[in-house]
């Protein structure tokens, strides 16, 4: 891809929308939103992306840079159609996530970060993912796979190299590394039912169903007990 | 075995108590549900009212620190001619924690409720959510709940023709756990690689864009609506009295029922094992952590310390975000050690030479021991190496690695011990060494 097909005006348009998210003079608020945005297009972030965020936010190049390079979301190697990540933080890990990513790593014969040859998947072991009830946890795309052995994540991963798509436990269908990255930079998910499309497990919610089971409810408040006033008192 | 219906009297669901409500994620059924009743109470009261209100109701920051939120919110310079604003800390990723992104999948028309009814009591017009960029299910509904309160006057200009104005942006981040620490929070949002500022000044005076700025987590603001509908002593009757109100505990690891348990603040680890279920069959309780992989561990001898703020800081620990990280003693703790300060060592955002080399060089005199070629210095020298690291550094970071090494050394020495004097197989040569860069 060269500079001008990212250049382009619909890309400037999206650009000047999330730089007005903020106070005028603070622009540079915006770059986050905008690397998700050129990673969007071109998968990974490239030099052009970046030529891309700094004539858009009027900084240089070197300053984009040095932020792109600080964050993990954003991949400047090769990737794959699909990301998969396998959390071996110490409790994943531990309950299965270090084997799980062995097995995926043998499986595919690339490692951390590294991409499959024929492009399907990029491979990596994530940082603890805020879902430890569900732990051991892997995501592709960024939607989430609940309680995964290696017998799972080898099903999951065969499948989206046959050209599948395994719905998630949790969250919407897994939308390519490249179409996730429009949702990151603050954009809605337009695909029908997305939104509704989250099923919640089972652990989220075994505490407040053990009490509705049991009958357990916090005494109601009258929603109409004043709120003090110092100027009343 | 059911719990006892003592232990159950200890559950009191209020922030996962729409939960149950499978829609309550859309206006409509929010509303239905007590929703926005807070907000439009809140907004026939005097901003300095709810300040007073929240100060009085003792609810302290659910992000780990348990800062006094009222407290906060009251160093917001007034009538200063600065824009002030409200940044949502959603950067959940302290390791065990995982209660915000439940909250904003299921019920984020409580957080939004919350975000308006403290942009007002702090005179803020812009909020911002900072959500982990991993995020993206719970951004998704967070970002579909905003627009529905655009549409239904409860963002935007004049809410609810009051004249109140609040603009609310949902701002996904870039894969860094440094930036849920605050500062780093604000230099990331402000389009900076996130690494954190030296305080003073606080965010208080000088946070985003150099203004005042209240940083708050998403259960803290999630709990306002409930402290404006049922008052103080409602809220009051929940807790202790440092540490008042409910608290979500996030139970995972070897037990058999892991999930989100919302109990009076004060509840102990024996009754939430019980609430769970207990241990998974053939698993004794070993160590866990009492909020996240920062906090000290705790050991099987901590299972009748009140979780609640004071009570685990008496202990030495931290009640953290109450993420309780559950292990047996069929898992090592050196191997939990070391894994965790790997985490360390890639998060460290490299600002402050104690916990960019600190953690460096102790995960690499972890990964000695259990690869059976430690010597009894390297115990002195981990501990070395966390005094140098504790304290030292602009933020909590640094201070959170210290707390694994330094409570396992502490209560595990005899595990460490085994792998150095060869009684333990070497653990590091028959696995790969998976998150070691």
């Amino acid at each position: 891809m060269s500079y001008e097909e990212l250049d382009t005006e619909e890309n400037r348009g999206r650009a000047a929308e999330i730089r007005a998210r903020f106070p005028e003079g603070r622009e540079r608020s915006a770059l986050l939103p905008l690397l998700h945005l050129v990673q969007s297009v071109e998968g990974k972030v490239t030099p052009d992306g970046i030529r891309f965020c700094a004539e858009q936010l009027g900084i240089t190049r070197a300053q984009v840079g040095a932020v792109a390079t600080f964050y993990t979301m954003y991949k400047r190697g090769r990737t794959g159609n699909h990301l998969v990540s396998v959390c071996t933080n110490t409790l994943c890990g531990m309950m299965g996530g270090d084997k799980t990513y062995q097995a995926l790593s043998k499986h595919l014969g690339v490692g951390h970060e590294e991409t499959t040859e024929d492009g399907t998947i990029t491979l990596e072991h994530a940082e603890c993912l805020a879902a430890c009830d569900y732990a051991p946890v892997l995501t592709v795309d960024y939607e989430f796979y609940n309680n995964v052995d290696e017998a799972k994540g080898l099903e999951i991963v065969q499948r989206l190299q046959a050209g599948e798509v395994p719905h998630p436990d949790r969250g919407a269908e897994p939308a390519g590394l490249a179409g996730i990255g429009e949702q990151l930079a603050g954009y809605g998910d337009g695909r029908p039912g997305a939104v509704a499309d989250n099923a919640t497990g089972e652990p989220t919610l075994r505490g407040i169903r053990l009490a509705a089971d049991n009958d357990i409810s916090v005494p109601g408040f009258d929603p109409n007990t004043p709120i003090p006033s110092k100027e009343g008192k | 075995m059911s719990p006892s219906p003592e232990v159950l009297q200890k559950l009191t669901p209020v922030l996962t108590k729409r939960w149950l409500s499978p829609d309550a994620w859309r206006i409509n059924t929010y509303e239905k549900l007590d929703g926005y009743l807070g907000l439009k109470k809140a907004l026939k009261s005097h901003p300095d009212d709810l300040i007073a209100l929240v100060k009085d109701s003792g609810l302290r920051g659910r992000g780990g620190a348990g800062f006094p939120t009222g407290l906060k919110w009251s160093f917001i310079p007034q009538n200063d001619g600065k824009p002030h604003y409200l940044v949502v800390n959603a950067d959940e990723g302290e390791p065990g924690t995982c209660k915000d992104l439940p909250m904003m999948m299921n019920d984020p028309h409580a957080l939004i409720e919350g975000i308006v009814i403290t942009c007002y009591a702090i005179r803020a017009e812009r909020a911002y959510i900072y959500i982990r960029g991993e995020a993206v299910h719970a951004a998704r509904r967070l970002r579909h709940a905003v627009a529905e309160a655009y549409a239904r006057g409860y963002l935007g200009r004049n809410i609810l023709g009051t004249g109140l104005n609040v603009e609310l942006v949902v701002h996904s981040g870039a894969g860094a756990y440094i930036c849920g620490e605050e500062t780093a929070l604000l230099d990331s949002l402000e389009g900076f690689r996130g690494q954190p500022r030296l305080k003073p000044p606080f965010p208080a005076t000088h946070g985003l864009y150099s203004s005042p700025t209240v940083v708050n987590n998403v259960g803290t603001i999630a709990s306002v609506p409930y402290i404006v509908l049922g008052g103080v002593d409602w809220w009051r009757q929940m807790g202790t009295e440092k540490s008042s109100g409910p608290m979500i505990y996030s139970l995972s690891g070897r037990v058999v029922n892991p999930g989100q348990y919302e109990c009076t603040m004060g509840i102990t680890l024996r009754e939430l094992l019980e609430l769970c279920g207990g241990m998974q069959p053939g698993h004794e309780l070993k160590f866990w952590t009492p909020g996240g992989s920062s906090t000290p561990l705790f050991t099987a001898e901590h299972l009748d310390v009140p979780l609640d703020f004071d009570s685990v800081a008496a202990q030495g620990s931290m009640l953290g975000t109450t993420a309780t990280q559950i292990f047996s003693d069929q898992d090592c703790p050196v191997y939990a050690t070391y894994r965790w300060i790997e985490f360390y060592a890639h998060e460290s955002c490299g600002k402050c030479t104690p916990c960019r080399e600190g953690n460096y060089w102790m995960a690499r005199i972890l990964r000695r021991i259990l690869s059976g070629a430690g010597t009894y210095d390297d115990l002195d020298t981990l501990l070395d190496a966390c005094d140098n690291l504790l304290g030292r550094s602009f933020c909590a970071l640094g201070d959170g690695a210290t707390s694994p090494v330094t409570s396992s050394i502490k209560y595990f020495k005899q595990d460490y011990l085994d792998y150095i004097e060869g009684r333990k197989k070497p653990l590091l040569d028959a696995r790969e060494l998976v998150g070691a860069h």
